[in-house]
């Protein structure tokens, strides 16, 4: 049958209704997120009582801390058997963990220069379209000055070095019609004979602008760790940029020189490389020539992560499409120019949280250091600090703080990838 | 106008050398080649002279001289007056027995954890958030040294647990945690052990077997057998009433205080519980990071075409979900094995005797034979790494997606 | 479009391919092509996929390798020489099905890449050739956007105006519609069109068989490896002569 007063038409509209009691706030949020189930409800009640536990155990100690005491004998008397940590360690020792225990402490000045400079040279290649492109000239000139800040020793050093690398740089341009491939290598060759001649040259400038020298062995603590990674990081990056390059190549022999280099690397722990550069290297340079170890280590950590880096840039470059590639070679673009102008550019974008994940991950592994005796934080730590009469015993507050200086560094770092990552998602679509 | 039929052949030039598409890469590379042969030759020419104003030479035979020092832990036999090559032996299996219990440790930490953070509970998926980021961000060297300090410096000294008003006791009854390391009972394997331990493999099969008859009935007739708890049964029942029969075969052997120390049980020291623990809690909150992405990765898409085909919850996690997300977490989880397989290399902090403690450490200070030592730790390390990679090509060629 | 087919060509050789034959390993893509096209001709090339239609213009700018016999561009032989195939790739500009547009760079900057970096035009001047071309295709207004902000038939439109910054003599067109929505083919084929009346030397590999009518001086139709028939557009398709051809025209032409 056929209903018969189906026809309806609305007379008033209705007016919007709040949703029943159980569908808002706070009940809401609980019972979705907190008891959605029995199960549930259990982890709940567990996690609760496991923060508890933590909180209730961490805070007395770090509310109750004493924070100006000599020695940790000093320390617990203070405390007279109650809980607390002993935070004095922090402030009287903070200046060795930051810098080591021989730089000049008139001098701190000079590395903490240098770290603030570091921002200003680093904010327009992390967050490329907010600061002009005209601060990228100060980021070219960074590595200069702060080598001048933290060696010290007279200005014409980092100006000769800068000299080098731009008659390096000069040769390339002459010579990369020719060959890429070869024009990095010559104008490699000829950076190092600018820097070897202008050696010779240096001598009537030794006391211009110079800044008191201080040996690299001298420097320690969270500064070694900082330094290893920024200079280690931003070597390898052309470094790992050649070797994807050439692990890509056409030419048998050059892929192959790569491929066995960046498995080989990959393949051993840092702490191999270390050792290398701590016992054998030596064995391998010139007689006479005498490297101080920051620098091997330097040499070896920049090989490592190049490695790596390399890895990652391999797979921004498959990610692009052939299209690209053939593009370029239709417009009549030569190999430099299409990887100069359009692959690298690409290439580069999308591997950027792959390289600071590298990147990362090298700065923690700077630690490795204290195990060939240099005094990086760890080893300030388990050296110095922890035998010393005073401090004997006061592992967990150095060992926070430790942690704290490095998640704070870190987890920033991994925050900007991410971000990055989103903003390489949304833009241009 | 020109129409020429044939290229004309034009005598070779030395431009043609780097213009010539035919001969360009050849150049380059003999450049290369070159370049690396100067290299090597400049390396090698500097060790021979250096290794002439030293008075040494490269030699392997220090392998089988006595060591000459003990190492303490001790998977095979090994004394003072083992050889090198003996040490580096011990090492070698001591590094296999940390990274194995490390994986394995931290593959449990890592599923647990990048499953919980997907939980729909918002402490837990936190808490687990809190762990993964603080464990990600801070060098494992310190995490090892933490865990190690605990170890050594926290945990009671075994003569706490002497006495009537001993300050310690041990958990359980059997398990002791001292500075001097954790002692845990051990199985004593009595006459008739073997048919519990065969009892116990043939249910693993058997296990096997029922799961993969219930597929086989259903895809046959349709009837869907339940598989949890028989399953468990015939895991557990048969070896339970095997140990039983033959009167209980197996028993333990507990640790006990005697004299300064404790006696019996296994004695796991602080140095391989440190390194152990902070390698598989640091790897684990890389694996969970894997675990998330990968179920992540598989697309919402999967779950409703799954929900409206009618499939409920569970069945879809292991019919849809979990096969696509193994896909995707398996390749990282392997390079996670092999990273921590490295990182065990940081057992030197900690003094527990690996091959880089042995082979890298004392020998190499003992015997002075630094190149040697690193060339052989070196070798050992690429062997592994080369063997994970080449089981990871061959699983990722098999599980590639067919596809056009 | 009487006007595109009286356009004179003229008898001056832009493109000659002699004997050429090309392998992938040992599967033998192009059998024995020859080919001779003329300043200002519009060759459209059909034929079934794999027939290897895509590959004979991709060796004309050397995008391919051929093994055997000469292909000669506007009086440049294509051998190994580097310098050559360079000369030859700035004079010919190529289309592809997939844009190729490079998606880090603006629209004026894809358009004057290759000006000032090959051709060494200074970069003002390069920016009016390519505001020139862009308007021509129009689409000036989008200049200062990015690929991925335009359509398909947009982004086809400034891989042509890309290409024709260049100032080449010779256009090769490689399927340029068939990635695109069907509403955006035309706004491509009007382009062609009215470069094809400006009288530029085209050689396309295309399915649109009413453009062919319309635009084409010459059709050839290409099966397996080879030129399997040539001719007029009109003869073409009223009267195909190889079996091969008619089954193919009544495939494309039958519904």
């Amino acid at each position: 049958m056929v209903q018969e007063h189906f026809a309806f038409v609305r007379s008033d509209m209705l007016p919007e209704a709040p949703p029943p009691a159980a569908e808002t706030g706070i009940v809401k949020w609980l019972r979705e997120n907190l008891f959605s189930s029995t199960a549930n409800g259990i982890l709940t009640v567990v996690s609760v009582l496991v923060v508890y536990q933590i909180v209730t155990s961490a805070a007395p100690w770090f509310f109750n801390g004493v924070w100006d005491s000599p020695s940790l004998t000093a320390c617990r008397e203070i405390l007279d058997g109650k809980t607390g940590g002993c935070f004095a360690v922090l402030s009287e020792r903070w200046n060795q963990l930051l810098f080591g225990f021989k730089y000049p402490s008139e001098l701190y000045w000079r590395p903490g220069l240098a770290f603030v400079l570091l921002f200003i040279a680093a904010a327009p290649l992390l967050f490329g379209n907010i600061f002009p492109r005209k601060m990228l000239i100060f980021t070219g000139l960074y590595p200069f000055i702060a080598f001048w800040l933290i060696w010290g020793g007279p200005v014409s050093t980092p100006i000769f070095a800068l000299l080098g690398v731009l008659f390096g740089a000069f040769v390339y341009s002459k010579m990369v019609k020719t060959s890429a491939g070869i024009a990095v290598v010559v104008s490699f060759v000829a950076a190092l004979v600018f820097w070897i001649v202008s050696g010779y040259l240096s001598g009537p400038f030794a006391n211009v602008m110079a800044l008191e020298a201080i040996p690299s062995r001298d420097m320690g603590g969270f500064m070694i760790n900082l330094m290893l990674g920024v200079i280690c990081v931003s070597l390898s990056i052309p470094l790992g940029i050649l070797l994807a390059l050439g692990r890509q190549s056409s030419m048998p022999i050059i892929k192959w020189i790569c491929v066995v280099f960046i498995e080989f690397i990959r393949g051993v722990p840092l702490i191999t490389l270390l050792f290398v550069a701590n016992v054998v290297l030596a064995y391998f340079l010139p007689p006479g020539t005498n490297f101080d170890l920051i620098l091997r280590v330097i040499i070896m950590i920049t090989m490592f992560s190049s490695a790596y880096i390399a890895e990652v840039i391999r797979g921004g470059l498959a990610a692009l499409p052939r299209g690209q590639y053939e593009a370029g070679d239709s417009l009549g673009l030569d190999y430099a120019q299409s990887m100069q102008l359009i692959i690298l550019p690409q290439a580069l974008k999308i591997s950027i949280p792959g390289i600071v994940n590298v990147a990362v991950g090298l700065f923690k592994d700077t630690t490795l250091v204290s195990v060939i005796s240099m005094f990086d934080i760890v080893g300030m730590i388990r050296g110095p600090i922890l035998s010393s009469a005073e401090w004997n015993g006061v592992y967990w507050e150095l060992f926070g703080f430790a942690v704290v200086l490095f998640f704070i560094t870190c987890y920033g770092i991994s925050q900007y990838s991410q971000w990055l990552e989103r903003q390489l998602q949304t833009e241009h679509r | 106008m020109t129409t020429m039929t044939d290229p004309p052949k034009a005598s070779f030039q030395l431009s043609m050398l780097i213009y010539d598409t035919r001969y360009r890469s050849y150049t380059f590379q003999f450049i290369a080649l070159a370049l690396l042969i100067a290299l090597m030759a400049f390396l090698g020419i500097n060790l021979i002279k250096n290794l002439a104003e030293q008075g040494q030479d490269i030699s392997y035979s220090f392998l089988g001289e006595p060591a000459g020092y003990d190492i303490n832990q001790r998977p095979i036999e090994y004394d003072s007056q083992s050889s090198h090559m003996r040490a580096s032996v011990v090492g070698m299996i001591n590094t296999l027995i940390v990274a194995f219990l490390g994986c394995i440790t931290a593959t449990i930490f890592g599923v647990t954890a990048g499953i919980l953070r997907l939980s729909p509970n918002w402490l837990v998926r936190k808490l687990m958030a809190i762990y993964v980021e603080a464990f990600r961000n801070v060098p494992v060297l310190i995490w090892i040294l933490i865990i190690f300090t605990i170890m050594t410096a926290v945990l009671p000294a075994p003569n706490a647990f002497r006495g009537d008003n001993a300050t310690s006791s041990m958990f359980l009854n059997s398990v002791a945690f001292t500075n001097r390391g954790v002692y845990i009972p051990t199985p004593i394997w009595g006459p008739g052990s073997m048919v519990v331990v065969l009892t116990f493999l043939a249910s693993v099969f058997g296990v096997f077997y029922y799961r993969h008859y219930a597929t086989k009935l259903l895809y046959d007739t349709g009837k869907l057998l339940p598989t949890g708890w028989p399953s468990l049964a015939i895991l557990v029942v048969p070896t339970l009433l095997m140990f039983f029969i033959l009167g209980r075969p197996i028993t333990l052997d507990y640790p006990a205080l005697k004299g300064f120390n404790f006696q019996g049980g296994l004695h796991i020291r602080g140095s391989l519980i440190a390194l152990w623990f902070a390698l598989a809690i640091y790897t684990g909150a890389f694996i969970a990071e894997n675990v998330r992405a990968g179920i992540q990765a598989v697309s919402k898409g999967q779950t409703e075409a799954a929900a409206s085909l009618g499939l409920r919850p569970k069945r879809i996690m292991n019919l849809v979900i979990l096969p696509q997300a193994l896909r995707v977490i398996i390749p990282p989880l392997i390079s996670q094995y092999l990273n921590l397989t490295k990182n065990s290399s940081l057992a030197i902090a900690v003094g527990y005797m690996d091959l880089t403690g042995t082979l890298g450490g004392i020998t190499l200070n003992q015997t002075g034979r630094a190149i040697e030592a690193i060339l052989l730790l070196m070798l050992f390390y690429l062997t592994i790494s080369l063997a994970i990679s080449a089981v990871m090509n061959v699983y990722n060629n098999s599980m590639k997606l067919k596809e056009r | 479009m009487a006007a595109v087919k009286q356009s004179n060509v003229s008898d001056e050789v832009a493109v000659e391919i002699n004997n050429m034959n090309k392998w992938y390993g040992s599967f033998h893509v192009l059998r024995d092509i020859d080919l001779t096209v003329y300043q200002g001709e519009r060759i459209v090339i059909a034929g079934p996929s794999g027939s290897g239609k895509s590959t004979l213009i991709r060796c004309i700018n050397a995008l391919e390798e051929h093994q055997k016999g000469s292909i000669t561009v506007d009086g440049t032989i294509l051998s190994n020489d580097l310098k050559n195939i360079d000369k030859i790739r700035s004079e010919v500009g190529m289309v592809f099905q997939h844009f190729n547009l490079f998606p880090h760079l603006t629209i004026l900057e894809n358009c004057t890449l290759a000006p000032i970096w090959v051709r060494k035009t200074p970069k003002k001047e390069a920016e009016e050739i390519a505001m020139h071309f862009l308007e021509k295709v129009k689409i000036p207004e989008q200049a200062d956007k990015f690929p991925g902000q335009l359509s398909g038939g947009q982004q086809q439109r400034v891989a042509i105006a890309r290409s024709l910054c260049m100032r080449p003599r010779i256009m090769l067109f490689d399927e340029p519609t068939s990635a695109l929505d069907p509403e955006m083919i035309s706004e491509v084929l009007d382009t062609m069109i009215e470069l094809a009346e400006e009288g530029m030397t085209m050689l396309c590999v295309t399915h649109e068989m009413g453009f062919a009518r319309k635009v084409a001086n010459r059709v050839i139709f290409m099966d397996q490896g080879q030129i399997v028939e040539q001719n007029e557009p009109e003869e073409f398709f009223n009267n195909p002569q190889s079996e091969r051809t008619k089954l193919f025209l009544s495939q494309i032409l039958g519904h």
